[in-house]
Parts: structure tokens; C-alpha cells; sequence
């Protein structure tokens, strides 16, 4: 008897073993192409706009039904690289630019060429450029394009009439990384201290300031500046990487971006911006959203929550005129990916392609929140955006006049971001002269060396 | 058979005689071993399968890990020493090892010096049950929690205490946000969360002293504090050690805290070791280096836990 339970625990032993094991693999089988698919994505405020997707896709598919799960960001990066190496990874996800080159290496995404040539997908109806980000160094497609975005200036309109700007002069502000051009004039202006002081008065007490001109989140290195510094650096023809997509070497030791960086974080130093330390653990929008910053610059994805403050009427302007007398604005383009262990492979390429078809892309449009890659679903997002009331021209003028420069796709990313970070907070923070970014710099380039 | 009444001692001498039996049948042991052997594994086994499975595996295989490139997906690659050679120069990992000693050093000093406190306390004045079971509720709250309501508390803008602060005339002060401030504030709430804990595991060490030596010690004329310092702490110290080996190799241990407020900031000011790995192995896909800081704090551990035994004696008791 007592042997018997001893060799059941050893059978049980033996199996849970066995099954962690396997898992990974899979690949298409008879029922690839029914039953029930998972579906991953981060933001929830996109969540109702894709349920919406998913039940107008089983209507067409029946023996197709898509299970939606949402994961904050902080955790969804982790939850998917875990679950790909224990077998239980989603069949489809949204995926990112800064974390698809890693997927890539490791052989986790499914091809979508032939999927592709054999649905006829086509290419030529996403925004310019969105669908090649997601073919990799092997020439293989990897993603199908769902949507893009851009930044642009949230400001705080009560504010900028008391304070005598119009929203002509805030849509036509100049900046330079030597004075910071009329940019730095509004946000110093903007800025009031307890006293009532505005940041420009003589007798302006930056210890104790009421409302900062310019809001922070944070370094924002770990997004290589993208909602935060990146719009000013790129007007000085500077570029994170030698080439993009796919650049092996950062040029964070150039003059151009230190210059810029220099300047932003010299704001803090003036009192014109909060400074680092004070906003661990603070949400910069919420701030802004309780009238302690006049402006705040971010991506489109960010509208609805600007917007959703009572009492808070929100203006957005564009990023300011730079160097090269043009603004500018990084891009990112989401996409959506298979995971390579699916057991569904056919039924998860359908789901794709709907997902990056006019039916689905028009549904997210007219729920206002995001923009999508196809064209005309742009558009659609666009008149959505403006029966809300808000003018969302901003973010959509840099794709129509092409200032727009892309997120970096480079390996490493995380690695980057690991040393990137430390370095640029250190910058931020006035522990650290720009120019030490140099350093940094050396080491991330380390990592391509290898 | 050892006797199980003691005898209280008649006098501080605690030399005495050897009251221990060393009489032990020897006929029939080894008659009766090895059908108690058989039992025993029935028994143990139950430990030494999670023992082996969740446990000894892992260990092993995170040492074999640590001589590898492992990216979680894919195969680990074999290379050798590289992940330690490379930690030797890696300058986050000694700023790591700093923070965390800096943290260890704030936490268990006042940690035990406060608990021992309050194990005094309890022991001498308050003796109702509810208050002694007060001094533990911190403990009952989950580690995220308490870091959480504490950051929030904490906190530089909305703040309970920065309001209070600022009540008193003084500057704000950023806690989590200033490099100076953010190692000793996290010290300082787990601190706060553990010191009720241990207080009750001194406490508990503390009702092992029989009352006869303190007796005896009234009656020699001795004082409060010199029968503190002559009797109640150097009787006290296989339980202190036992505490302190236990909240030493917690305390290194710090990662939840860390994880749910500055994460590693500002700059690398709460980058602990721990976090570092975390880092490292989940957030950067680099599980060989992960693995190799791993074996490093596991050593470190050991041989911080050897030498607390060791030269603390905490395996003797002056009682007998």
C-alpha cells in the first residue's frame, strides 16, 4: 500500500516533468482552422473597440471565437515571453516595434507572407510606410499593420488665455536648444509660482512654484524620447540610430542630442518644468489634469484621457518648429502578430487579416480612440475624434506632410533601455552633465559589437 | 532516557554538573531500523519531493545557467565563466551590492534594536493579549501592500506626511524620488512591516529565560540594566541569532518594495540586487547573467549566515 502511494507520487512527479516539457511546438493540424483562439493586447482603452471586432468576426466565422484578454503594459511584455516559453503564449498579440526584432531571434512569430500573397492582401491601402516596419532583417512580413500614432502638445486653454497666448501663437511656437526659441518663452510664461509670479517676472520663486509650464512623466529614454524630446532633437537632424529600421549603432554621443537634452533638462533647473524626483510615482497627465502643469506634450493615444478631465478645457497644438524650421513627430505603428507554437495557425492568420481589414480598422475608428493604419479608417478616426469636439489635425498634419520619423527597430532593445535609462534620469535629475550620455552611449553600442 | 523536569540551579553558576543521560539501549536498533527507515521515507517523502522538484533542480540548473547564454527562448549556449568575468566589471552590479548593503545595514540595525524593544516590553508590561497582538498586525499585510500604501502616503505631491510636513513649516521631501532618501524610506517601512514579527520570535526566546536566574540576580542586588546586559542578553543569544540570520538573509532579499515603487530608481539609487537580477533575467531576456548574479547573492548569503553562526555561536545555549 505504501508503496503504491510512493509510486503515485513518482508517476506524478515523472508527469508534471513530462508536461512542462512539452508544450512548446505545436503547428498546424485538422483543426487549425476552428475552436477557440486567444487574443493579447495592453491598452484598455482599446479593449470595447475590439471586443466589438472580435464578435463581428465569429458572426462571419462561427467556428471561430476569439477570447480577448487585456494586460497593462508594465506586465505585458513579461507575461508574453514567459508564456512562449512555457506553451502558453496568446495565437495572436499586439505587438510592438521595440520588441518584435527580439521575437524575431528567438523564431517566436509566424511568416505572414504567405498569407499575404495567398488573401491578396493589400499593401497599399495602410498609411505609407506602416506595413514594411514589420518585415525583419530575413525579408520576412512579421506583422500586419492596425495602427499608428504621433505627439503632439496637450495645453491647458484657460490658462494660456489668462496668460495672454492665443492658440494661433501656441500652433506656431519655434524652438532652438540654445534658448529654446518661443517654445521656452510660452512654457516660462505659463509657469506661476505660490505667489502669483509668472516665470519671466523678476521676484519668480522657482522652490515654490503652483503650475509648471511644461509637465514631466519621466526621462522617457527607455522610449528613446518619444513623447517627451525626440519631437525637438530630430528638427537638428540628428538621429538615434545610424540607419532605421534596423540600426547597429546609437549616436547618443552626439552634440546635437546632448545640446537638446541639456536644454530640457535645464527647465527643471529654472522651475519651469517639475523637477525628476519629484514625480516618482506621480502621473504626469493627472497633474496636468489638476491644473499643476500648463502643457504637456504625448502621444495620440493619450487624447481621451486629456480630454476626460472635468473643468479642464484642453487645447493641442503642434510640435514646435525646430531647428530646421519644420516640426517634427516620432511614429510607432502597432501591428498584430502569431505566436509560432499556436495550435490554431489558420484560424489566427483569419483573425489577423480581419484585424487588419477596413471592417475591423473602421470600427476601432468610430470609437474615436486610436488612429488607424488604413487609410481611410484614418480619416473615419479623424471625424470621430471631431464629433467629440476635438481637433485632432496635430497628430494627423505630420503624416500629411511627412515630418514624421520612426520609432528605432534595433535589436537589444531592452538592454538599450536598461542602460539608457539610469543615464538619461541621471541627466534629467542634475546629477549628471549631458555629456555623459557618452559614456552610456559606448556601452550600448558594446552590445552590438559582440 | 534525558530527564524532562529541570531543576532550577541554586545560585548564577551555571557550570553545574552534566545532567545529561548518555544511556541509550543499543540492543534492538538496529533490529528495529530498518523497518523505522521504510516509515521514515513514507514520511519525508512528501518534503523531499517538493524539496528535490522545487528546489534542488532549480538550484543546480540556475548554476548550470549561470555558465550560459540563455535568452529563455531558444537553447542556453555554454560560456563559460564569461557571465562572471563580466559581473566583476559590471559596474551596475557592485552599485547593486552597495544599495543592498546599504539597505541590510539600515533595516536589520534598527529592525532588531526596535523589536528587541518591544519583545522587552512585552515580556515586562504589556502582557494583554490584544496589544501583543497588535505589535503583529503590520506583519499581516501583504509586502505589496504595505509598500504601496506607504509610497502613496509618502509621496511627494498627495502625500499624508508631506502635507504634515509642510503643516510644520518645513520643505517637502521627496522620499522616493531623491537618491538620498530612497534606500533609507524603503529600509525604513520594511522595518516597520517586520519589527512586530520579530519582536514575537525574541519574545519567544526571552519566556525560554526561567525566572530563577532573574531570582537570583535580584537577590545578588543586581540592577535593571546591568541584569539586561549580564543575564537577559547573553542567554538570549542563540534566539538572536536565530533572528538575526533569518531578517539578514531576508533583508538581502528585498525585492517587492522595490519592484512596486522606485523600480530600480532614481537613476540606479534602489537598483538591489535582487531588482537587478529580476532585471537582468526577466526584463532583458539575459537569464545566464541573471543566473550568475543569482549563485553570487546565494553565496554571499551563505557566507554571511556561516559567520553569524559561527562566530555568534548560535548553535549553543549558555542555559545548561
Amino acid at each position: 500500500m505504501k508503496k503504491k502511494a510512493l509510486g503515485a507520487v513518482a508517476v506524478a512527479a515523472v508527469a508534471a516533468i513530462a508536461l512542462a516539457a512539452c508544450g512548446s511546438g505545436g503547428g498546424s493540424s485538422a483543426d487549425s482552422g476552428k475552436g477557440e483562439i486567444s487574443y493579447w493586447l495592453w491598452d484598455a482603452n482599446q479593449l470595447p473597440a475590439y471586443q466589438q471586432c472580435a464578435d463581428d468576426f465569429h458572426k462571419a466565422n462561427p467556428d471561430i471565437t476569439v477570447k480577448i484578454t487585456q494586460t497593462g503594459w508594465d506586465d505585458y511584455w513579461g507575461k508574453i515571453t514567459n508564456g512562449m516559453a512555457s506553451g502558453t503564449a496568446p495565437d495572436v498579440f499586439t505587438d510592438h516595434l521595440s520588441k518584435y526584432p527580439d521575437f524575431i531571434k528567438t523564431k517566436q512569430l509566424v511568416p505572414l507572407d504567405d498569407a499575404v500573397a495567398n488573401d491578396k492582401i493589400d499593401l497599399t491601402q495602410y498609411n505609407p510606410g506602416l506595413a514594411d516596419l514589420w518585415v525583419g532583417q530575413d525579408g520576412k512580413r512579421y506583422g500586419l499593420p492596425k495602427d499608428w500614432d504621433t505627439v503632439a502638445l496637450f495645453y491647458n486653454k484657460k490658462m494660456a488665455s489668462d496668460a495672454g497666448i492665443t492658440p494661433e501663437q501656441m500652433a506656431s511656437l519655434t524652438w532652438n536648444p540654445q534658448d529654446g526659441g518661443t517654445y521656452e518663452k510660452a512654457i516660462a510664461h505659463l509657469t506661476v509660482d505660490k505667489n502669483g509670479k509668472r516665470g519671466d517676472e523678476p521676484g519668480f520663486d522657482k522652490n515654490n512654484v503652483a503650475v509648471y509650464g511644461l509637465g514631466l512623466p519621466g526621462s522617457d529614454a527607455e522610449n528613446a524620447g518619444q513623447t517627451q524630446w525626440s519631437f525637438l532633437s530630430a528638427t537638428t537632424g540628428w538621429t538615434t540610430t545610424d540607419k532605421t529600421p534596423w540600426g547597429s549603432h546609437f549616436n547618443y554621443d552626439d552634440k546635437r542630442v546632448q545640446d537638446t537634452i541639456a536644454w530640457w533638462a535645464g527647465l527643471a533647473q529654472k522651475g519651469y518644468m517639475p523637477k525628476l524626483e519629484t514625480t516618482v510615482g506621480a502621473n504626469a497627465a493627472d497633474s496636468f489634469g489638476a491644473g499643476k502643469a500648463a502643457i504637456n506634450s504625448h502621444g495620440d493615444w493619450m487624447i481621451g484621457q486629456y480630454t476626460s478631465y472635468k473643468g479642464v478645457d484642453v487645447g493641442i497644438a503642434p510640435t514646435p518648429k525646430g531647428v530646421n524650421g519644420k516640426n517634427a513627430s516620432m511614429t510607432n505603428g502597432l501591428a498584430d502578430s502569431i505566436w509560432a507554437g499556436t495550435k490554431k495557425k489558420d484560424a489566427s492568420v483569419k483573425w489577423v487579416e480581419y484585424l487588419a481589414s477596413a471592417k475591423c480598422q473602421d470600427v476601432v475608428a468610430s470609437k474615436g480612440v486610436v488612429f488607424p493604419a488604413i487609410k481611410s479608417s484614418s480619416d473615419t478616426a479623424a471625424a470621430a475624434f471631431k464629433a467629440k469636439g476635438v481637433d485632432v489635425t496635430p497628430f494627423t498634419e505630420h503624416i500629411k506632410n511627412g515630418t514624421t520619423f520612426l520609432l528605432p527597430i534595433t535589436d537589444n532593445a531592452a538592454k538599450v533601455a536598461g542602460i539608457m535609462k539610469p543615464a538619461m534620469d541621471a541627466v534629467i535629475a542634475g546629477k549628471s552633465p549631458a555629456s555623459s550620455l557618452t559614456a552610456a552611449n559606448d556601452q550600448v553600442n558594446a552590445l552590438f559589437a559582440k | 532516557m534525558t530527564t524532562l523536569t529541570k531543576q532550577p540551579d541554586s545560585g548564577l553558576s551555571t557550570v553545574g554538573g552534566s545532567r545529561k543521560s548518555r544511556k541509550r539501549g543499543k540492543s534492538g536498533a538496529g533490529f528495529r531500523a530498518m523497518g523505522d527507515l521504510k516509515i521514515a521515507l513514507f514520511f519525508i517523502a512528501p518534503a523531499m519531493i517538493g524539496f528535490v522538484l522545487f528546489y534542488v533542480v532549480p538550484t543546480i540548473r540556475g548554476i548550470y545557467l549561470s555558465f550560459t547564454e540563455y535568452s529563455i527562448l531558444g537553447d542556453p549556449e555554454w560560456i563559460g565563466i564569461k557571465n562572471y568575468e563580466q559581473i566583476a566589471k559590471d559596474p551596475l552590479f557592485w552599485n547593486a551590492l552597495g544599495v543592498t548593503l546599504e539597505y541590510v545595514v539600515i533595516n536589520i540595525v534598527l529592525q532588531t534594536a526596535l523589536a528587541l524593544g518591544l519583545a522587552l516590553l512585552m515580556h515586562r508590561v504589556a502582557k494583554s493579549t490584544l496589544v501583543r497582538g497588535a505589535l503583529l498586525l503590520p506583519y499581516l499585510m501583504a509586502n505589496v501592500i504595505a509598500a504601496l500604501l506607504w509610497f502613496w502616503m509618502l509621496d511627494y505631491q498627495i502625500g499624508i506626511v508631506n502635507q504634515l510636513i509642510e503643516w510644520f513649516g518645513l520643505p517637502r521631501v521627496a522620499f522616493f524620488g531623491s537618491e538620498e532618501w530612497a534606500i533609507p524610506t524603503q529600509a525604513l517601512i520594511n522595518t516597520w512591516r517586520h519589527m512586530g514579527y520579530t519582536a514575537l520570535l525574541i519574545f519567544a526566546g526571552l519566556q525560554a529565560i526561567p525566572a530563577s536566574v532573574y531570582e537570583a540576580a535580584s537577590i545578588d542586588g543586581s540592577k535593571a540594566a546591568s541584569t539586561f546586559w549580564r543575564i537577559t542578553l547573553p542567554l538570549l543569544r542563540p534566539v538572536l541569532v536565530l533572528v538575526l540570520v533569518v531578517t539578514v538573509i531576508g533583508s538581502f532579499q528585498v525585492f517587492d518594495t522595490v519592484a512596486v515603487t522606485t523600480q530600480g530608481g532614481p537613476v540606479n539609487a534602489t537598483r538591489v540586487l535582487q531588482y537587478y537580477i529580476y532585471q537582468r533575467a526577466f526584463a532583458q531576456q539575459d537569464f545566464g547573467y541573471g543566473s550568475a548574479l543569482a549563485v553570487i547573492l546565494f553565496l554571499i548569503l551563505a557566507i554571511v549566515a556561516f559567520i553569524q553562526m559561527k562566530f555568534l555561536r548560535g548553535s549553543q545555549s549558555d542555559l545548561d
